[in-house]
């Protein structure tokens, strides 16, 4: 049975403030992300949703406050391979990069394997075995621009499930996707947490169709506004409708 | 003069040798400075060789050797300007190209270089390269090789995404500036070749040609290296054979492989969509 670790916090925020220049983008946000948990984090535009998963990402440094990682500082964090990502914006690559699917999906084994090691069969067989998971197998040898918004969404996952990590981050992994392939994309995410037990973080603006989806929601406007189950966001959400 | 012939001569061996060494090393840096949207750092970088080349006129010391530290140090400047995001990564290019070149010619000023052998370096002459420069260029590309080796997996990585590499762990500003390193000595090696002037095209068009073919990565790299060797082969041969400028004939070469590549992949492309 699933469940989720309220002791075991993967990602622990205390009081972190950051700023771009003089605009203060984040006020004193505290937030922790326990095992097992799918948690929506979600808000309006320049709410600083992406900026605080850069903040956990370790991509920004916030002028104020801690973060860790499992338990670890985030300044002295290595372990990086327990973390999968697909960013926003993931499938506006370059559509003429050559590479295939399975070379894009071997990519997120490189931060295991670490430097001057070059990738082994190991490598190859949890590539592959990512792709299975996402149903994208049959595509391995495609080139990764061929594919459609829908297609190349799966394989960005793939490539974060590669590297079996504990927990993954999506930033608005929907955007500019129709609505069936939002779903589908949606119903992979649940059975990622379920079945795998993998912690899902996704960011994103999509409030009604994620509340339904997410198991916890995180609502961002600079601050931490509410963190609370679905069920309960929700419910707040049809009593007063602005939120 | 037949082919045959032209063997026979010392300087047309030196003039191949060095020419495959060049042609081998150009894409294997070349396709990450394209696909990371670099390619202008081999013109800046180019441009900035000249300063070195006419700093060894001045000094009387062999011009490659100069073009070579000069270029590896801009290129560390250049890079130090990009990561401290204090100026646009075009302009700080465009301060390095039009300040190398500014360079060049005040220091050619200085020592009379402005004769006929500054055209050997501006436009590339193989006939001029020595057995050491030969041994020379041998051992740097070798040590560029060994070191793209070990990190193909991050520069692959890098040149598909910045941020997710740099998520994973990959050290990206480091690795960055061991590329653009990696460049700058890939620069100095292919003045003889091509000349100061037409190195860029030299590290690009091979690439870009490849990648018309819609291959997979390591298989784009591989079409690269025969498309580049090749097209040196030829132009160096062209160029001996009807005494025409070396660096001239191997980029028109390139450019007609690219022009050709195109055409038939565009012709490939009709014929699959017309197929029901």
């Amino acid at each position: 049975m699933h469940r989720v670790d309220h002791q075991d916090n993967i990602v622990e925020i205390l009081n972190a403030s950051f700023s771009y220049g003089g605009n203060e983008v984040l006020h004193n946000v505290n937030l922790n992300i326990h095992r097992g948990d799918y948690l929506a984090l979600v808000g309006g535009n320049g709410s600083g949703k992406t900026t605080l998963l850069k903040i956990i990402l370790g991509l920004l440094t916030p002028q104020e406050g801690n973060v860790s990682l499992f338990g670890q500082d985030i300044r002295s964090f290595r372990a990086w391979e327990r973390i999968g990502y697909v960013p926003q914006k993931a499938t506006s690559f370059d559509p003429l990069f050559p590479a295939t699917v399975e070379e894009v999906v071997l990519m997120g084994r490189y931060g295991r394997r670490g430097l001057l090691r070059s990738v082994t069969d190991t490598d190859r067989a949890a590539a592959e075995h990512a792709l299975e998971q996402v149903g994208m197998l049959a595509e391995r040898h495609t080139l990764i621009g061929s594919l459609s918004g829908g297609q190349q969404q799966r394989v960005f996952i793939a490539r974060a499930l590669a590297g079996e990590p504990e927990i993954v981050f999506l930033d608005e992994p929907t955007v500019g996707v129709e609505q069936s392939v939002k779903d589908e994309f949606y119903a992979l995410l649940k059975r990622m947490n379920e079945e795998l037990d993998l912690t899902i973080v996704l960011v994103t603006h999509d409030l009604v169709t994620v509340a339904h989806e997410a198991m916890h929601v995180a609502v961002l406007d600079q601050t931490l506004q509410f963190h609370e189950s679905a069920a309960q966001y929700l419910a707040r959400a049809r009593s007063h409708p602005h939120l | 003069m037949t082919l045959i012939e032209l063997f026979q001569y010392a300087f047309f061996v030196r003039a191949i040798e060095a020419g495959i060494i060049v042609a081998l090393l150009a894409p294997i840096i070349g396709i990450f400075l394209v696909l990371k949207r670099y390619s202008l750092i081999a013109d800046t970088l180019s441009h900035v060789s000249l300063a070195g080349v006419a700093l060894g006129f001045l000094l009387k010391i062999n011009p490659l050797l100069t073009a070579l530290a000069v270029t590896m140090v801009s290129a560390l400047g250049i890079e130090r300007l990009r990561a401290g995001r204090h100026i646009y990564g075009e302009s700080a290019l465009s301060l390095f190209l039009s300040g190398g070149l500014a360079l060049a010619t005040v220091l050619l000023s200085m020592g009379r270089g402005f004769n006929t052998e500054l055209f050997s370096y501006l436009f590339g002459s193989l006939v001029t390269v020595t057995q050491t420069d030969v041994f020379m260029m041998a051992g740097l590309a070798a040590i560029i090789i060994l070191v793209i080796a070990a990190f193909y997996k991050e520069l692959v990585y890098i040149s598909f995404s910045e941020e997710s590499a740099r998520v994973s762990g990959i050290p990206v500003d480091r690795i960055n500036a061991i590329l653009i390193l990696l460049s700058a000595v890939t620069v100095a090696l292919a003045i003889p070749v091509v000349g100061v002037l037409l190195i860029s095209a030299l590290i690009v068009i091979p690439v870009v040609t490849a990648m018309q073919l819609r291959l997979s990565f390591a298989r784009t790299l591989l079409a690269a290296e025969v498309y580049s060797v090749a097209s040196v082969l030829a132009g160096i041969v062209i160029s001996a054979s009807f005494d025409l400028s070396t660096g001239g004939t191997i980029v028109l070469v390139m450019l007609a492989a690219f022009l050709a590549t195109t055409l038939l992949r565009g012709r490939a492309h009709d014929t699959g969509q017309k197929r029901p």
